[in-house]
């Protein structure tokens, strides 16, 4: 039951985007688009349980042992760097398509927020490795209910008639700010 | 213009065009998280935008003094370490002298090595110019971050709270004392988006005026010539 607490509330009530404010340069840079969307939240989501799985690993047997905790962001932030070129090396051979879309984005996602942000998160919060795989996977999954969410929108919005200078990043910021006051509503349930 | 007029010109250019033309968060959106999570107060708004101009002046430094011993290969682990290095330095000194700061920052201290900003004033412009445009540079989009914190912090402290800055001996409470009751949407997460949302469009605005003005004299300019 705690771990399905943990995870409803990483997915609804703590959403990482609308109530964290974490992997907005993705956010707003892909959600143009769905299709690309679906595929950046579900990388998204594999790449943030697999690097703070690996995070809580070297921190909890290779950093607190030796009393390192204050390099935990130096080595958290090239952990899950090179997580990313990986994931990025296999994407550029199997999805060429996808690799065009992503564009400027693919140099900034190796270096996210919203990827660094939960291993940070896991050891403050002083997580058990089940609790951490289950927070991760509930973050990654409520960034992609966010993206996904987002891009069916802005898709539809395409096509309505905005005041000049709201077109584009203007009127996103505040699709945003509804869809936070809406996930709001989940804080009342717990 | 004489050609010393003109170099000093240009090196105030590398400056200022960080505060307004490419405003990093108004003009450029990169960046936004610390805009956003860090600025209910005006306190913390303003630390942020501090920190994060120390790391990306100090930064821009070293990567400008390493530039031509890196290979473009390995440039962009060089970038990182380089960053969560000065941001290591950063929260060690914030958690020494200001620990209160430090935990209202919370995660989002550590954060700043991902700033997408830190990372791309690095890798256009400190990895292809000398130290003093590097320092300039980066000053100059320190300056237009801690700015736009400012602004937004300032701007949702006082309708979400009725004051600004609070908790310190500048703090100003006269909206609230006249009966003012604040209206708690702004400092939570949704009323941030929203006001950023209004604040881009307000910037766009104020820049598409200023090129207008700037085409419209140089027409005049041209009429004048002939």
């Amino acid at each position: 039951m705690d771990y399905l607490a943990l995870f409803i509330s990483a997915v609804l009530i703590n959403n990482f985007v609308l109530t964290k404010f974490l992997g907005l340069c993705i956010f707003f840079g892909i959600s143009k688009n769905l299709s690309a969307s679906v595929g950046m939240g579900m990388a998204v989501t594999s790449v943030m349980t697999m690097t703070s799985i690996l995070a809580w690993l070297v921190y909890f047997f290779v950093l607190e042992p030796l009393g390192l905790q204050f390099l935990s962001t130096i080595v958290f932030v090239i952990l899950t760097a090179s997580f990313v070129q990986l994931l990025e090396l296999i994407i550029k051979k199997q999805a060429p398509t996808l690799y065009n879309m992503w564009g400027i984005y693919l140099l900034l996602i190796a270096t996210n927020c919203i990827v660094l942000a939960v291993p940070l998160l896991n050891v403050e919060n002083h997580y058990t490795f089940l609790q951490s795989i289950v927070f991760s996977i509930g973050s990654g999954l409520g960034f992609a209910l966010a993206i996904i969410l987002m891009a069916s929108i802005r898709e539809k919005l395409a096509y309505a008639d905005v005041p000049k200078p709201l077109q584009g990043l203007g009127v996103a910021f505040i699709v945003a700010g509804m869809l936070g006051l809406a996930f709001l509503g989940f804080s009342g349930m717990m | 213009m004489s050609v010393k007029e003109s170099h000093a010109h240009e090196l105030w250019h590398i400056f200022s065009k960080g505060i307004l033309e490419q405003n990093p968060i108004f003009i450029l959106a990169l960046s936004l998280c610390p805009a956003l999570a860090v600025t209910s107060t005006v306190v913390t708004g303003l630390t942020m935008g501090l920190t994060v101009t120390f790391v990306i002046t100090s930064n821009n430094c070293v990567i400008s003094l390493v530039r031509n011993y890196v290979n473009p290969k390995v440039r962009v682990p060089v970038y990182i370490t380089s960053i969560a290095t000065i941001v290591t330095v950063a929260q060690l000194v914030l958690q020494a002298y200001f620990p209160v700061l430090y935990k209202a920052l919370g995660i989002y201290l550590a954060l700043v090595v991902v700033f997408a900003i830190i990372l791309a004033r690095a890798e256009v412009f400190a990895s292809k110019n000398n130290l003093g445009r590097s320092f300039l540079d980066g000053f100059g989009m320190g300056c237009g971050f801690t700015f736009a914190m400012i602004v937004i912090s300032a701007i949702r402290e006082f309708i979400g709270a009725g004051t600004i800055l609070a908790g310190t001996p500048f703090e100003c409470t006269a909206l609230l004392d006249a009966g003012y009751a604040p209206m708690l949407m702004m400092i939570l997460p949704p009323g941030g988006f929203m006001l950023i949302g209004y604040l881009v469009a307000a910037t766009k605005t104020w820049n598409r005026r200023v090129e207008e003005k700037k085409k419209l004299a140089e027409l005049k300019g041209k009429g004048a010539e002939a």
